[in-house]
């Protein structure tokens, strides 16, 4: 058996005394589309920070491709391939589009350090941010500054910016948070036809998006992993409704 | 190339991306301008072009990489040493000999500090500039065998530029020679900041915390830009050692660290020219209203500066984008601005 595109073992965090991930043994196989769902506050955006690499943990240890990665910071793990968005947008307001999601797409070519030319005479750079920015439909937006445009145009561009990295593993921290539903449907559709091949791992409240893009399904509740399966199964699990899917009307 | 993006924006953004903009190319013609309406002054007008490549070299951290820092002196301190020492000491009165060393020596400097300075942000990194700052001034003040303390440091002669030019009484050399390196100094700054590099320290700055998750080490980047600034304002510090022929305790002064963000505020910090233009507004005021009013011309200097706190937030530069964009629109007949 192949290790696991994204391994957990015995993930604690606490804060204080207050434990936010506990004892976490989550496997995310290399291709899967795997939701993590749970109420506000069970920790979840705690989870994708220690995957991450925004947080230590306390104890226990975090895996890419097998190979024990607890130590890296960020950067190293997004070198690795590992790529996350943020719950709340982290944008660079004053740059346009194109230009942050260049910067993006040149540190993932590994021209970050190169101080000479400028950005935009790299012809392979450009044309990839651009590429990217007609992809994700806001071609219209490649000039405008991030902090001119509506709230569910600077939500793409949260998922461009992380897009621009090619992860093979991607962390979605409820990427649809904030925008009509309609608007998210388009999202997702967009985001399965960018990312065939990625391994995902999807944090999301609404059940009719998790049902339709995840193939496997963990619920987080007061930081442990409680159920994990099909979409499915979860969903008719009665611990789950009676956790989860209870409270779930009420988020 | 392919799609809606490409065709228009690749272009364009190469456009704007390397070529120098009319009013830039404007701009450099000051300093000739300059050459030929002031001959009796080329002493300040020189004064003028090394503060300006000194606040240049504060923009490269703060306005550029978003480092804060009130201690910049040090570096320019370290390079008006090297400067002084080399020809002092050592006999060597190349000038270009001494940019090179003052360069190399604030550069360590700025390398030796960078993880003290790295290790917070906002506050705690102004006080640990100050900090470094202060104890160099005092270990300056100590050192008098080699300094001189606070009665400076004399005796210091170069020769010749590429031996033909010597310095002479009228500043003329000089002033040409500051301005030639203020003008090359600016034209690498201006190419760094539009480098991917460059573009991934207004990265930091806008969003320091993102940053790391598309893949950047942020610290290395800023311990790298925090170099570079040093050595560019060791050059600084090392022409004016040249241009006045002794080094004065003052290079290292929190004062000058005071007044050169003073500058870069005045004139915009974040575009490079903003600490040119800082530097030649705040030089001309302090020299018209020292002439004026002797006695009390830091009172009329610090009404200045709140007026322009107040009144023009991003500085000359910053009102200035804003008057062409309402004359523009103006002119247009229409509300957009950009
Ligand atoms: N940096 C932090 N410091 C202290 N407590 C935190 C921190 N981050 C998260 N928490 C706490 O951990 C718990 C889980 O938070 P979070 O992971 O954001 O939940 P979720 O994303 O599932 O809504 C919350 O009670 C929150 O207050
Ligand atoms: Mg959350």
């Amino acid at each position: 058996m192949t290790a696991p595109a994204l391994e957990t073992r015995g993930l604690c965090k606490a804060f204080g005394s207050f434990v936010a991930t506990n004892a976490v043994d989550l496997r995310i196989a290399a291709g899967s589309r795997h939701a993590v769902i749970g109420p506000n506050g069970a920790g979840k955006t705690t989870l994708v920070n220690l995957l991450s690499g925004l947080f230590r943990p306390t104890s226990g240890t975090v895996h890419i491709d097998g190979q024990d990665v607890t130590r890296l910071g960020q950067h190293e793990r997004v070198r690795r391939g590992l790529t996350r968005t943020f719950q709340i947008n982290r944008l660079f307001a004053d740059m346009t589009v194109l230009e942050s999601v260049a910067m993006a797409v040149a540190e993932r070519q590994g021209l970050g350090r190169r101080f000479w030319k400028p950005l935009a005479s790299y012809g392979a750079v450009m044309d990839e941010a651009a590429q990217l920015i007609e992809g994700l439909r806001i071609a219209d937006a490649a000039h405008s500054r991030t902090r001119d445009l509506a709230y569910g145009k600077q939500r793409i561009i949260e998922i461009a910016l992380a897009l621009a990295s090619r992860p093979r593993i991607l962390l979605l921290d409820e990427p649809a948070a904030g925008i009509p539903t309609r608007e998210s449907r388009e999202l997702f559709a967009t985001l399965a036809d960018f990312s065939a091949d990625t391994t995902i791992l999807l944090i999301e409240h609404d059940m009719d998006l998790v049902f339709r893009f995840a193939d496997r399904v963990s619920v987080l509740v007061g930081g442990a992993l409680l159920v994990e399966d099909t979409p499915a199964r979860v969903a008719s699990h009665p611990l789950v409704k009676e956790v989860y899917l209870g409270t779930a009307q009420h988020v | 190339m392919t799609g809606v993006v490409s065709p228009m924006a690749a272009p364009a953004a190469l456009r704007g991306a390397g070529a120098w903009k009319p009013a830039e190319l404007l701009f450099w013609t000051l300093p000739v301008i300059g050459w030929f309406a002031f001959p009796e002054n080329l002493p300040l007008l020189t004064q003028i072009a090394i503060t300006a490549l000194f606040a240049l070299s504060l923009d490269l951290v703060l306005g550029v990489a978003g480092m804060v820092t009130l201690g910049h002196a040090a570096f320019f301190g370290v390079g008006a040493y090297a400067a002084g020492m080399l020809p002092a000491y050592l006999g060597i009165g190349d000038p270009l000999l001494g940019l090179v060393a003052a360069a190399a020596a604030a550069a360590l400097a700025g390398a030796l500090t960078s993880p003290l300075m790295l290790r917070g942000s906002g506050l705690s990194q102004l006080m640990v500039s100050v900090g470094i700052n202060a104890m160099l001034y005092e270990a300056a003040n100590k050192a008098t065998e080699v300094t001189g303390g606070v009665d400076g440091l004399p005796g210091v002669e170069n020769t010749p530029l590429f031996g033909m030019w010597s310095f002479d009484l009228y500043g003329r050399t000089a002033y040409v020679y500051a301005v030639v390196v203020l003008l090359l100094l600016f034209w690498m700054a201006r190419r760094v900041v539009r480098s991917p590099f460059g573009v991934s320290l207004r990265g930091i700055r806008l969003n320091a915390a993102r940053m790391p998750a598309l893949g950047v080490p942020v610290n290395r980047r800023l311990a790298v830009v925090w170099t570079l600034a040093a050595a560019y304002a060791g050059v600084a510090g090392a022409l004016l050692t040249q241009t006045t022929q002794f080094v004065s305790i003052n290079v290292l002064g929190f004062d000058r660290s005071a007044e050169v963000l003073l500058i870069l505020i005045l004139g915009g910090a974040g575009h490079l020219y903003g600490a040119l233009v800082g530097a030649v507004a705040y030089m001309s005021i302090h020299h018209l209203l020292a002439d004026i009013d002797p006695e009390f011309w830091q009172f009329w200097i610090g009404l200045i500066f709140i007026v322009v706190v107040l009144f023009a937030r991003d500085g000359a530069l910053g009102a200035a984008a804003r008057i062409r964009d309402l004359i523009r629109n103006l002119i247009l007949g229409r509300g957009a601005s950009r």
